[in-house]
């Protein structure tokens, strides 16, 4: 009872057992909804497919419609939008966090840029650079480079001055508090904004290949929807949610490996 | 006493924060010597993070001058290295890798030479065994408790072999027991590696028992009070039972005389007179 009550405390502990098994349960629960749901003849299967047949859906399309050309076509896509921001925000964040002058003339700019609407730039990017993969890349970078140039720089803002000023009185010059200090201190955090950013780079990714497109995931999904395949579309929703979930995990994962300090006590 | 040559040489120097009717600091004059170690007290408000700031560069004063060996100071530089209170290791570095920072740096290495160069790691390795860090030296800091980052703290700066060590409330954040430890380690220290140092702190004792002389401020404008030098043992030869001894005692009670005296607590205690006789005349049948 005493433990069962520890539960509820907040912020309470609890065993890696116990908190695995809730995580089955949690997906567990969500499958065995929808298939209670799709299976019990509640709702037509054209807008609800049970579980098994979108496996089967996932089957047939690995297997003879070419589903590593579409994951392969939009992984590609993703991963090259979201590195081309990466590498232009991340210069430009650690010196808007890092200098007043740069500071004052980017970021009121970025913080108007980011509420431009990225999914509106689509008919700007088609004419500017046609419908080739160099649109999808345009459209995830508008979508979240500017993003991420401000959370970088808040992740460089929040270095604690005393860093920076014991290695200033042991003589360390500008260049050197940039790439000895600041840059580093900051690293983890940027890390992790570059893994928040990561699933945003999915969303305009579908956005793009639903738009204009004829490969990927989010073009499959548009094509099954003209011909009712709802499986299809769950497959291609599914996929997407997993692809993303898989790449998170790996960042997490790279967090652990680069930053030992972060998770030794 | 102050005898030795004067090391950095403060004249007529005054800070005032924009947008702040009172300076922090105002015609401050103040000659530190070579090897001695310096204490600055006194009340909240009344400038001596401030003062230290200056002398390290990290501040720049709005009127005055503060010359080290001669030259003015116009910004932080190797030769005035500061131990903050807390937060200024870097937490990806472990315990070695922090107390040779100073070695990454260009000033440090720029002419080194191989025999040099081997001169630093032994330094390094001979810091760390005195500071008593031998055994966590591949440690994080966040591995390590607030004395022992403090301890790393201390032989980063001394690595870079700075003509004054400028130290801002050190121990402040460390609990009663490891800062008699603290001191101790520092005592030695200053002797061992003859450094300059000047410590602030709010703790007189602390202040009475480390110094050789106590710069005493006062707050609103932030100015020097007076300068004490007690007649105590000169720190290399002072032991942890002369806190107790009358002598100390009697330093520290006329240390801490001229704090309240500056500190406008006197104010404050009139304002509880009051509120008690409030009280009283409540409570009055």
């Amino acid at each position: 009872m005493a433990s069962r009550l520890s539960w509820w405390a907040i912020r309470g502990p609890m065993s890696r057992g116990a908190y695995l098994a809730l995580v089955g349960a949690g997906f567990g629960t969500f499958l065995a909804a929808w298939w209670g749901l799709a299976a019990g003849g509640l709702v037509d299967p054209v807008f609800l497919p049970s579980p098994d047949a979108v496996a089967r859906r996932a089957v047939r399309w690995a297997a003879q419609e070419d589903l590593l050309a579409d994951l392969k076509i939009s992984i590609r896509r993703v991963l090259s939008g979201f590195a081309l921001a990466a590498a232009m925000a991340v210069p430009l964040g650690v010196y808007i966090g890092s200098f007043r002058p740069v500071q004052a003339f980017f970021e009121p700019l970025m913080e108007f840029a980011r509420y431009l609407p990225a999914v509106a730039f689509v008919p700007l990017v088609m004419l500017w650079v046609g419908i080739g993969e160099a649109a999808k890349v345009a459209l995830i970078f508008i979508g979240t480079y500017f993003q991420m140039v401000l959370m970088v720089s808040d992740n460089v803002r929040q270095v604690p001055v005393a860093q920076i000023e014991a290695a200033q009185t042991l003589g360390a010059t500008r260049g050197e508090l940039i790439a000895l200090v600041v840059f580093k201190s900051a690293l983890p955090d940027i890390l992790d904004t570059l893994r928040v950013t990561l699933g945003w780079a999915w969303t305009y990714l579908v956005v793009a290949e639903l738009v204009a497109a004829n490969s990927g995931l989010g073009y499959a999904i548009l094509r099954a929807q003209r011909f009712l395949q709802t499986d299809k579309i769950f497959v291609g929703i599914l996929l997407i949610g997993l692809l993303g979930l898989l790449m998170d995990q790996g960042l997490r994962l790279m967090h652990r490996r680069a930053f030992p300090w972060l998770h030794t006590r | 006493m102050n005898t030795a040559p004067a090391l950095i040489r403060i004249a007529a120097l005054e800070k005032t924060y924009p947008g702040q009717a009172l300076p922090a600091l105002q015609a401050v004059d103040l000659d530190v010597g070579q090897g001695e170690f310096l204490a600055l007290v006194g009340a909240s408000g009344c400038g001596k993070s401030t003062l230290l700031r200056l002398m390290a560069g990290l501040e720049s004063p709005t009127r005055g001058s503060i010359r080290l060996d001669g030259a003015p100071v116009t910004g932080p530089g190797p030769d005035r290295a500061v131990v903050f209170q807390d937060y200024s290791l870097y937490p990806w570095l472990t315990v070695l890798e922090n107390v040779r920072f100073c070695r990454r740096l260009r000033v440090h290495t720029g002419e080194a030479s191989a025999s040099q160069a081997a001169a630093a790691v032994e330094r390094a390795y001979a810091l760390l065994d005195v500071m008593g860090l031998d055994a966590v030296r591949n440690h994080y800091p966040n591995q390590l408790s607030g004395g022992m980052r403090q301890r790393v703290a201390i032989a980063r700066a001394l690595m870079a072999q700075p003509r004054v060590l400028l130290m801002d409330e050190p121990f402040g954040a460390l609990d009663a027991q490891t800062r008699e430890v603290m001191h101790e380690l520092i005592l030695r220290l200053f002797e061992i590696e003859r450094s300059t140092i000047v410590f602030v702190t709010h703790d007189v004792e602390e202040a009475v028992y480390l110094a050789s002389r106590i710069v005493i401020l006062a707050p609103h404008p932030g100015r020097i009070d007076g300068i004490h030098v007690p007649d105590l043992p000169p720190p290399g030869d002072r032991h942890p039972d002369l806190k107790l001894a009358p002598a100390l005692l009697h330093w520290k009670k006329i240390v801490l005389d001229r704090i309240r005296a500056t500190s406008g607590v006197r104010h404050d205690l009139d304002k509880l007179e009051r509120l008690a006789e409030l009280s009283r005349r409540r409570h009055a049948p």
